[in-house]
């Protein structure tokens, strides 16, 4: 049976969106989940890849945006609801796709959309007590300044001025009604630690066990396994882990409001600092969904200078995610500095291409920024065929075997297949779980069809697994790093003359990459403006943490440390 | 056997350790401080310890390297500044954080532009160093620096930079630049040479 089929079961309940330049489903809200449960058991879409929260205010709508996939692959399937902007409605999918739970919390945080149904709507990103919902479209941030950029303060009468000595502190914010900055004293998180799962209380005294207490503990914000401000609380019931609920938000920016204050091509170095260690491929993706609107593909070249930046952007990530997992084993940093040195290669070659080891903002629309500069081809030639080879086979040999590494991973942080799924995890952790889930091979772009690889798979799903993918894909990487250097043709870097002031048809796209951490989606509404209505990403780090606690049930504390790295989180991309 | 993989791991290790002397061996005390020593300990054959020896050595940096922006002069035939810069605006709209200001007066007499601005700032402190503006530049007058090491002492009074401080002159930006360099200097003698064939044909 086809999805058009369906529109009689569902009659009037269910819509073609018609607007020009969208696609997919509207549903009504009453019959959301038992659609979203048909398109599950029914169709096999059983991947709920992201959920987007869009304020039309115009319309006086919020719109609410899923986008669903098969886990074998294929292309995906996408449904909105629509609901009125004031005390906008929606029920939560979170019983039919557990990994709308952070997601739906990020939406009510800051869209203000109540999802009915929810188990635990709290926010997520910005702290309790917080006034407002910061993406609404009327909603005006501290150091607010002019609703689009340019500014026109800049040029042609530019006089600089620090935005803070024009808006003092206090000027610039915005309280609940009833607050008093002076007068505030922090609640304590009661809401917080009240929803945690005690364990213990349960077996108190009833004779057969020993009587245990709840203890809570808080690991981070600063705490060095978190590789950044995250914070996990811990509910104990004696050493073993009874619940543990990450909170988050410590390096919130709001990424996605200065997205739509931006320009469209402003934003491509805003998403350098989403997953800073993979910018490159960071601008992958947010390059694809805007051409995607726009139409246009980059030529051949560009392609394969894409595909080797991407390709070698995993390697670092990957190296880098090897060695801090083995510093948070207690390995302390003798194999972290030797995959790093093998990283500073590879930086080496970013550094002179796009002139900067980091924050790259190389990838533009239709191209990439400039060409290679000579000798590069042949730097890469060596690094990909002679030393990283030997250099991952290195790694191999002193980490996989290493009985502590062993004992220390097999077996703990395990993620079942099914569960992976239902969490929407996605990159590694997916694929240590036995889904050979990679979005390279399930919904091609660029021109990944043309090379050969495997999708590395695991079956444990445990710590262990998630690292030896890890090891797999980089020596799968330098497999396709090898091919683009044989095959990359000369010619143009860029479709037509570079321009500073792009032009985004109206529509929507969703343009979607295999990052190093796992699916990086970017859901772009433009309304033809020269900056995007709407700029959603879905972040792997941030959905990856949804079963980070159900991972961690019954381990110990120690075992935190290595599942977290084992996810391998960036804080930048979780936090937005 | 239990201990096997530990045991190799730790000769892997060793290995490294080793390495790091027979190259010292190898330099004969020359492996530190030196350019060549420098470029080979950096490079895909190195061995041994990977570190720099910050300050005293420093890593070369590529000609596409960006820190700060800077601003391009050509010295006229009285010494004077002659700026590229034809203050159209296009690297402050550009500017992702938009932290360039630029002033463009007008001539007292017919009202008109000046080509050239009168005042041009950056807040480093707010810049992303993205190379957006000098991207963008039609006129090749705004190109990003080389230098890093830009720590002061007062954050509020010396991390705005003015017109003043962001000059460089054409001179310095041959020198970090030079394949850039020759390569807008070669489009630019073409695009003359384009429009002085049509002069001679009208
Ligand atoms: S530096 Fe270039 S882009 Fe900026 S105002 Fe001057 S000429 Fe225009
Ligand atoms: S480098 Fe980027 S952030 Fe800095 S001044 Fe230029 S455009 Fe602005």
């Amino acid at each position: 049976m086809t999805l058009e089929e369906y529109t009689d079961r569902f009659t009037g309940m269910l819509n073609f969106d018609e607007r020009k330049g969208y696609e997919g489903y509207i549903v009504h809200s009453e019959r959301l989940v038992e659609f979203a449960r048909t398109i599950r058991d029914e169709l096999g879409y059983d991947y709920l890849s992201s959920v987007t929260g869009v304020d039309y205010l115009p319309d006086e709508q919020i719109e609410v945006v899923y986008h669903a996939y098969r886990s074998q692959g294929g292309p995906g399937l996408v449904f909105k609801v629509q609901v009125p902007r004031i005390n906008p409605i929606v029920p939560s999918l979170v019983s039919i796709f557990p990994g709308a739970d952070f997601q739906e919390r990020e939406a009510w945080d800051l869209l203000g959309i109540r999802f009915e149904g929810h188990p635990n709507l709290r926010r997520i990103l910005m702290w309790e007590g917080f006034h407002g919902h910061p993406l609404r479209k009327d909603w005006e941030e501290p150091y607010f300044e002019e609703s689009e950029k340019p500014f026109n303060s800049r040029w042609p009468e530019g006089k600089a001025f620090r935005i803070e000595e024009n808006k003092p502190f206090k000027k610039n914010v915005q309280y609940p009604p009833e607050f008093t900055p002076d007068g505030w004293i922090p609640e304590a998180d009661t809401a917080l630690y009240s929803g945690m799962v005690r364990l213990g209380a349960k077996d108190a005294g009833n004779g057969r066990s020993l009587e245990t207490d709840q203890i809570l503990v808080n690991l981070g914000p600063q705490h060095p396994s978190t590789h950044g401000v995250f914070r996990m609380v811990v509910s104990l019931d004696g050493e073993e882990i009874a619940d543990l609920q990450p909170v988050l938000g410590y390096l919130h920016r709001n990424h996605e409001k200065i997205g739509e204050r931006n320009t469209y091509l402003m934003n491509m170095p805003f998403t350098d600092r989403l997953d800073y260690l993979a910018s490159m491929g960071n601008n992958f993706g947010y390059a694809l969904a805007v051409e995607k609107l726009m139409g246009i593909t980059p030529p051949e070249r560009a392609e394969y200078i894409r595909v080797m930046m991407a390709e070698l952007t995993r390697i670092v990530s990957h190296l880098f995610s090897i060695g801090t997992l083995l510093n948070d084993l207690g390995a302390f940093f003798t194999p972290m500095l030797y995959a790093l040195t093998e990283r500073e290669l590879i930086l080496d070659i970013f550094e002179a291409v796009s002139g900067s080891r980091m924050m790259c903002n190389y990838f533009r629309f239709g191209g990439v920024a400039r060409d290679l500069p000579e000798g590069i081809l042949e730097k890469v030639y060596e690094l990909v065929t002679e030393r990283l080879p030997r250099k991952v086979d290195e790694l191999d040999t002193y980490l996989t075997d290493n009985e502590i590494v062993r004992t220390r991973s097999i077996g703990i942080g395990v993620l079942p297949r099914e569960q992976a799924i239902e969490y929407s995890a996605a990159g590694p952790v997916l694929r240590a779980s036995g889904v050979g889930y990679d979005v390279r091979r399930a919904e091609s772009y660029s021109i990944y069809d043309r090379f050969d690889f495997d999708v590395a798979i695991r079956h444990n799903g445990d710590v262990y697994d998630r690292y030896l993918v890890r090891l797999e894909e980089i020596r799968q990487s330098l497999r396709i790093l090898q091919q683009v250097v044989r095959d990359i043709p000369d010619g143009e870097f860029q479709t037509g003359k570079p321009q500073y002031q792009v032009r985004v048809p109206p529509g929507e796209s969703y343009g979607r990459v295999e990052n190093p951490k796992g699916e990086l989606g970017f859901y772009i509404v433009s309304n033809g403006k020269p900056n995007p209505w709407r700029y959603h990403i879905r972040s792997p780090s941030f959905i990856n943490l949804t079963a980070f606690g159900e991972m961690c049930k019954g381990h110990k504390i120690a075992d935190v440390v290595a599942i977290l790295g084992s996810i391998d989180i960036v804080l930048g991309e979780v936090d937005r | 056997m239990y201990g096997i993989g530990l045991i190799k791991g730790l000769g892997v290790t060793l290995k490294h350790f080793i390495e790091t002397y027979l190259d010292d061996i190898r330099w004969l005390g020359r492996r530190y401080y030196r350019d060549e020593s420098l470029a080979e300990r950096q490079g895909p054959h190195a061995r041994g310890i990977f570190t720099v020896q910050y300050p005293e050595e420093k890593l070369p940096v590529p000609e596409e390297f960006r820190c700060i922006p800077f601003l391009v002069y050509e010295v006229g035939e009285d010494g004077e500044r002659l700026y590229r810069c034809t203050s159209c605006g296009i690297c402050s709209k550009v500017c992702p954080p938009q932290c360039i200001w630029i002033v463009r007066s007008n001539d007292p007499e017919t009202g008109r532009p000046i080509p050239s601005p009168t005042e041009f700032f950056i807040d480093i402190d707010i810049c992303m160093n993205c190379g957006l503006c000098a991207e963008y530049c039609p006129f090749d007058a705004i190109k990003m620096d080389h230098d890093y090491e830009l720590a002061s002492y007062d954050r509020l009074a010396d991390h705005i930079y003015n017109k003043e401080r962001l000059s460089k002159p054409v001179t310095y930006y041959e020198s970090i630049r030079p394949m850039n360099f020759a390569f807008e200097e070669a489009a630019r003698a073409e695009k003359e040479a384009a429009k002085e064939a049509r002069r001679k044909a009208k």
